[in-house]
């Protein structure tokens, strides 16, 4: 299975296993990553699983959909690396991916 | 003893399960507030959920209408907003549409992008660190609330408790004169005050003079504060805020009422709701006294089980199809958060209250998408104080007389509800 690392604010990390067609939030759900909410079930509606992806994943992870853009623009502590990883969906090429976790989430 | 008045209200309820089952589908209209003011809607949306899950009522009190009922249908329409329109012009997000003569626009009847503008604006207000500032603030006075509670003696829970600490709150928020702030209940009951029903309060000329009046008194505070330096306060942001400093009043006006009605009829029924169900469940009374650090799960779950804003309503911009139905431009499209809160298929045993679910926060009371309620922190960690401070105090107060509801189909919430707490 692909491994996911979360890091969160304070700096400690959470290696974890995702299997494929999952998204990174159900994995950190999972996994009870502290920090990722999911209120919407990954319905990209509500804010709650909001991440930072490293330069070097973005490619790879994909691009924000309109509807992510949207939501992003209510969140706290919004970056341009700043992405809601509900919409991020686990496959062999994300193996190793590094996501941190943003301070808050509404 | 305390649960005693339980069975009186499931007794009304079960028999409004027959009513509810026997009449034509077609003739059941949910904007009914009737069924709201004795509990007794339940049964009603239970059926439409399996029957007719996107439902056309022709003869709803404020005119024809659909009803979404069930969780997905509702998170459909919720995260549409470039479908489903929250725009005051042309009805506005209650079932009953705004007055054209009397249009009070405000963000959460707007769509994108001044709607996007004006939230960025007050959203500060809730951010972590003024967050941790109010904590502190509402934390003491919720404590000096509670020293003050009569012992042994009976009193009314939603006057001395819920409404006093919310009306704290909001005073706080907006730096509002301490000693006149309960007029910000006054103006938050005039506002949600159904003057159409044939036994309301008062006229609509009435309720018209007075919102004038809390915009008279806000008006005053706002001239002060664009004067002043920037503050934390809402006013100053708002007068401060290149977006919102050149409001029409009747904008002003209209986003007050948001902020006054948002912060304070919802977060005040989840207090008086939330010691309600424990003396409904004495089990999980039990567990939480057992364990008080389940407050932290018991809180959205309480949120869940009132549902303080029974529905929030949408105007259709263009045809579409939703649950297989055909719903056409223009059409008032009503999602009933408390029908959805309550769909099994997506919540397990989603009638019960149980206040340590794995996923408790995962429910529509603060609705979803880019309206998702900006206060939902705040309000958590108001009733998260709340709890803290009673169960450090006393292992049992009891609700001794059933509560008196609110008669609305849109603020979920009590008007009254005696306790006493046992000395
Ligand atoms: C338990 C308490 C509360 C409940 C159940 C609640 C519920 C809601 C709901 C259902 C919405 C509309 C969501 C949608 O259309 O998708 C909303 C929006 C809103 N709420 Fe709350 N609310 C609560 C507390 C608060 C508090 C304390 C505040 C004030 C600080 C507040 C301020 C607002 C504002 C400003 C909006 C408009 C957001 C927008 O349109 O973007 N609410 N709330
Ligand atoms: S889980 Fe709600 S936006 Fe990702």
């Amino acid at each position: 299975m692909p491994r996911v690392t979360f890091i969160e604010p304070n700096g400690t990390e959470h290696p974890v296993e995702i299997a494929n067609g999952y998204s990174v939030m159900e994995g950190a759900l999972n996994n009870s990553i502290r920090g990722i909410d999911g209120d919407c079930g990954g319905n990209c509606a509500c804010g709650t699983c909001h991440v930072y992806v490293a330069a070097e994943w973005r490619e790879r992870t994909g691009r924000q959909s309109e509807m992510e853009h949207d939501m992003l623009e209510f969140a706290e502590g919004v970056r341009e690396d700043s992405r809601l990883c509900c919409q991020i969906e686990m496959s062999d090429t994300l193996d190793g991916l590094v996501v941190h976790i943003a301070d808050s989430q509404h | 003893m305390a649960t005693a008045f339980k069975q009186i209200e499931d007794e009304a309820i079960e028999m409004a399960r027959s009513v509810a089952y026997s009449m034509p589908i077609e003739d059941i209209d949910m904007t009914d507030s009737a069924r709201f003011v004795d509990n007794t809607h339940w049964a009603f949306f239970e059926r439409l959920r399996k029957e007719a899950p996107v439902h056309y009522c022709a003869n709803g009190r404020f005119g024809p209408f659909w009803s979404v009922t069930r969780y997905k249908d509702i998170m459909a329409v919720d995260t549409n907003h470039a479908v489903f329109s929250s725009e005051a012009h042309l009805g506005g997000i209650t079932a009953k549409d705004q007055e054209d003569d009397f249009i009070l626009p405000m963000f959460i009847a707007m769509d994108q992008p001044k709607h996007d503008v004006q939230r960025k604006a007050v959203s500060p207000i809730v951010a972590p660190a003024n967050l941790a500032v109010l904590e502190v603030l509402i934390r003491e006075r919720a404590q000096k609330i509670f020293d003050n509670l009569p012992i042994n003696e009976p009193f009314d829970w939603v006057d001395r408790v819920s409404i006093e600490l919310t009306t704290q709150m909001l005073a706080t928020l907006f730096d509002f004169p301490w000693e006149d702030r309960r007029k910000l209940t006054y103006w938050s009951d005039v506002t949600t005050i159904d003057v159409s029903a044939p036994d309301a309060k008062m006229t609509r000329d009435e309720q018209r003079a007075i919102l004038i009046e809390c915009l008279t008194y806000f008006t005053g505070l706002w001239n002060a504060r664009v004067n002043a330096a920037p503050a934390g306060d809402l006013i100053s942001m708002m007068a401060h805020n290149p977006s919102m400093r050149d409001m029409q009043p009747m904008e002003y006006l209209g986003n007050l009422l948001l902020l006054i009605v948002g912060g304070n009829d919802t977060t005040r029924n989840s207090i008086t709701g939330g010691l309600l169900f424990l003396n409904e469940n004495p089990g999980e009374y039990q567990k939480l006294r057992d364990n008080p650090a389940l407050i932290e799960s018991m809180v959205p779950e309480i949120v869940r089980y009132q549902t303080p804003l029974a529905h929030m309503r949408r105007t259709a911009l263009q045809d579409t199809i939703l649950g297989g139905q055909h719903i056409k431009k223009g059409d008032r499209v009503v999602m009933w958060y408390v029908s959805g809160n309550r769909d099994e298929t997506e919540i397990e045993n989603a009638d019960a209250f149980i206040i340590d679910r794995a996923r408790p926060r995962q429910h529509l009371s603060f609705g979803f998408g880019i309206h998702r309620c900006v206060g939902n922190r705040l309000a958590e960690m108001q009733l998260k104080i709340v709890w803290e401070e009673i169960l450090k105090r006393w292992p049992m107060i009891e609700v001794i007389e059933p509560p008196v509801r609110v008669k609305s189909a849109f603020v979920k919430g009590y008007e009254r509800m005696m306790v006493r707490i046992p000395g």
